[in-house]
């Protein structure tokens, strides 16, 4: 491989780097209640994405001014661990971060019923432990763990992923070599019983085609990554149905 | 048994025109979409032939009037005290309510009564969404500054359990041990027996009720998990 070129991503019998098909997603994770100190909280890992996510509230805001009167204001905080990356990353939040909270707020806004807790606030810290690509989407399928965890009453849980675009073909769950040398990135999140797309991003060129082809692959490993996610909130009541 | 029990998650449809929701955070649980109900919080859902009932399992504290609460002093003011009672609001106790008397700020301070730290047991005479809830210290001889005995936590989706059908849980605990139980609706009791070792007792079985909530036949073995406890001893 020379300066410059692009790196074969996508093996001659069609397999990707790390042996995945182009619509497998990593292996996925998720356990519920892992903090003892949160209100709700959850861990969810995508391959060797690791994230961590803790909810506090509703509670009383510390600064009056932010209350709105009529629904609950959600605070997101997605950060990145110092020893997250492999070159050490500043903790002090970087305008990459600040971003990625107000999109992940947006992307749960929709879900959680913020008019039942008027002049109250929800903390929501998203608290990325190691970074392979993909932690906004593990991050927000952490978060809405952690909001069902908590018992704030929600219409849906979310979940998301990334499809990118390497070496020509549409792949399901990109890691960082992946996003990194691959065409295009498009991070997805859905609340897939209620059909909404909660966020949706999309970084570098996808066609027409390509675009909705793309959206069918997200749609169709969310279904999957929500009934995961119902099996972990599940199992944790299991101990309820035994007599 | 007839009934048939499942778990639902937020985004459940809970279809059905004779469902009822129980339990601490039943005006919270459900939320309709068209003609339909769903699910929002995690909760069992009991099917018998004759009607749904929906109980959630997790649930925030919200106040009403007329809850009777346990809280704790967090802020000494000038004419009243901010009760945090476990809930998204801090509740206010007014100085005129403790001490039943006209009070003067100029005269008297109220750190002398209450100060940080303290529990307070009374009950929320208040509460509207957009003012914060007010105690009361009216109605029962029990309410006012908690003086001895020990204060516990629980979930408060179990209150409800520890309370029992017809009070039939509290009442059986308070039979048995002899000791005085008040159950605050926001997860915190306070418990004051003879001695501390019955006490420990108590709190055992109330974390045991918190623990089992959902299973049945619960009165009669924490019944004999009390009386093989104080056999003991």
């Amino acid at each position: 491989m020379k300066y410059g070129e692009t790196p074969q991503l996508i093996k001659e019998d069609g397999t990707r780097l790390d042996g995945r098909k182009p619509e497998d997603p990593r292996p996925i994770h998720m356990e519920v209640g892992v903090l003892e100190n949160a209100d709700g909280s959850a861990y969810v890992s995508f391959g060797k994405t690791r994230v961590l996510a803790a909810v506090y509230g509703p509670r009383e805001p510390i600064q009056k001014y932010m209350v709105l009167p009529d629904r609950a204001i959600l605070r997101v905080r997605y950060h990145m661990a110092p020893f997250s990356t492999g070159e050490r990353k500043s903790p002090a939040p970087s305008r990459r971060e600040i971003e990625l909270s107000k999109v992940i707020r947006e992307a749960l806004e929709p879900v959680v019923i913020t008019e039942l807790y008027p002049r109250t606030m929800i903390d929501l810290f998203i608290e990325v432990l190691q970074a392979d690509g993909g932690t906004r989407t593990t991050g927000v399928t952490a978060a809405s763990l952690a909001l069902a965890d908590a018992g704030i009453a929600m219409r849906d849980l979310v979940s998301g992923v990334a499809i990118g675009k390497v070496n020509g073909v549409l792949v399901v769950d990109i890691d960082e070599v992946e996003d990194m040398y691959g065409e295009a990135d498009m991070p997805a999140a859905m609340a897939t019983k209620l059909g909404l797309v909660t966020l949706l991003q999309l970084n570098g060129v996808l066609t027409k085609e390509e675009f909705v082809q793309a959206m069918e692959m997200a749609k169709k490993t969310l279904e999957k990554v929500s009934e995961m996610q119902r099996k972990t909130l599940l199992e944790k009541y299991s101990s309820v149905l035994q007599v | 048994m007839a009934e048939e029990k499942t778990i639902v998650l937020p985004g459940d449809k809970l279809n059905g025109s004779e469902l009822e929701v129980r339990g601490l955070g039943r005006n919270y649980a459900t939320y309709k979409l068209g003609n339909e109900v769903y699910a929002a919080l995690p909760g069992v859902l009991e099917i018998s032939e004759e009607k749904k009932v929906f109980i959630p399992l997790e649930n925030i504290y919200i106040p009403k009037p007329g809850d009777i609460v346990i809280g704790i002093v967090i802020n000494v003011g000038l004419s009243y005290w901010t009760i945090d009672i476990r809930a998204p609001y801090n509740a206010v106790l007014t100085a005129q309510e403790f001490l039943n008397r006209p009070f003067n700020p100029a005269n008297e301070t109220l750190s002398l009564y209450l100060v940080e730290g303290d529990y307070v047991i009374g009950k929320i005479s208040s509460f509207d969404r957009f003012r914060s809830p007010f105690i009361t210290l009216k109605g029962s001889d029990k309410f006012g500054k908690i003086v001895n005995g020990k204060v516990i936590e629980i979930k408060p989706s179990r209150i409800p359990r520890v309370i029992g059908k017809k009070r039939s849980m509290i009442n059986m605990l308070i039979e048995e041990s002899g000791c005085d139980i008040t159950v605050g609706v926001n997860g915190l009791i306070h418990i004051d027996c003879e001695n501390s070792h019955l006490e420990d007792v108590v709190t055992l079985a109330i974390k045991r009720i918190e623990a089992e909530a959902h299973t049945s036949g619960l009165t009669d073995r924490v019944r004999s998990f009390l009386k093989e406890q104080l056999s003991n001893s």
